[in-house]
């Protein structure tokens, strides 16, 4: 669908499971969800974040693959790794910024969310966009987006020096324009934290 | 793939293992198996075209053309002559006095033209050393794959008249 782009809100998430739900029932990945709702600090608060692909410009995982296996098509989808190719070495599992592939042990490759390709592809929407109750994956064209919604939608992530821009849209607050994510603060260096969060 | 590449900060693999699908250059097994199907589809076209050439062709007429006088060439002699054609060189040898030979003064190997040789009486070929018998034109050593074509002659009175080449069959 022209002019349609994928908008995450963490905001606006619930923690239902709908979009995890929805996404396993797909025929091409049956039982095994590809869309990730995690827990943003499971001590503290309830607080959830789902997070699709985002379908970076410059696909890290793309990059980082030595058998060649993960590809970029034309209208800017980053597929899962090729069954004859991937080896299931786990180096994009380890690069991706965003945590998004995964590794099918028993299938000894990478599948991640190649955002409903069969669908978006034909036009329809997303699956976990479509079940999403709260709209935190909104799958719209950007009109509707600024008519509905206050938040700033940004595409751009700061990993220290590494900055990805992505297809996928993070809604902001709006005085944000880009958002950098400190990935040393999510590592549990602390001996004390890690106790406090046990 | 460019064949000059400019000075660029990215290696070459990143070139030849495009992360893009529009930059692919690999074979998938379906083209590969298109390709096998229609050249040897091709291939047999081909054949089949060969085949109904040679079932529908003539054989060629090549007129006549006079080459010399009988006392023209002496015994052991030579007299070159073009036949059918004036690119064409063909040799005449006079073997003795009543029997005259000419073929084809190209090699079949290369077409080298051939020369007569007294001492060893026969035709030989300076490029390769192929030797050919002055006799038939059969090829006596060396790389030439065929015999030589021979011309036909006919005497009309004292004339020597180049009738036609020789037909021979295929081994």
């Amino acid at each position: 669908m022209f002019g349609y782009e994928f908008y995450v809100d963490p905001s606006r998430c619930i923690g239902c499971q709908s979009c995890v739900n929805a996404c396993a029932e797909c025929e091409t990945h049956r039982g095994t969800p590809m869309i990730h709702v995690d827990f943003l600090d499971r001590a503290n608060t309830i607080a959830t974040v789902p997070f699709v692909c985002m379908h970076c410009d410059d696909p890290t995982c793309a990059k980082v693959c030595p058998a060649d296996a993960i590809k970029k098509t034309e209208d800017g989808i980053v597929q899962s790794s090729l069954k004859p190719r991937c080896i299931a070495c786990s180096n994009c599992v380890l690069a991706c910024p965003f945590g998004i592939p995964k590794m099918m042990t028993e299938l000894e490759q990478m599948m991640k969310c190649d955002m409903c390709y069969d669908r978006t592809s034909e036009g329809k929407r997303p699956m976990c966009a479509t079940v999403c109750p709260s709209q935190a994956l909104a799958y719209v064209p950007r009109e509707q987006l600024e008519r509905m919604r206050r938040e700033k939608p940004t595409n751009v992530f700061l990993f220290g020096k590494q900055r990805v821009t992505t297809r996928v849209f993070m809604m902001l607050p709006p005085e944000l324009d880009a958002l950098a994510v400190d990935v040393v603060d999510y590592m549990w260096e602390d001996s004390h934290e890690i106790a406090s969060t046990r | 793939m460019k064949l000059l590449r400019r000075a660029e900060p990215d290696p070459l693999w990143k070139d030849e293992f495009s992360i893009h699908t529009a930059d692919e250059r690999y074979v998938s097994r379906r083209q590969f198996t298109k390709f096998l199907v229609l050249t040897s589809l091709g291939m047999f076209v081909g054949n089949l075209w060969i085949l109904a050439r040679l079932a529908f062709s003539k054989t060629p007429v090549y007129g006549e053309k006079g080459i010399c006088r009988l006392g023209d060439v002496p015994v052991g002699g030579i007299w070159l002559f073009r036949y059918p054609t004036e690119r064409d060189p063909c040799i005449l040898v006079r073997l003795d006095e009543n029997t005259y030979v000419a073929y084809s003064q190209k090699c079949t190997h290369l077409s080298c033209a051939v020369f007569y040789s007294p001492e060893k009486n026969r035709l030989e070929c300076p490029c390769h050393e192929g030797y050919f018998s002055v006799r038939n034109g059969d090829v006596l050593q060396g790389p030439p794959p065929r015999p030589l074509p021979r011309v036909l002659l006919e005497r009309r009175g004292d004339q020597i008249v180049a009738v036609s080449f020789e037909a021979r069959k295929e081994s």
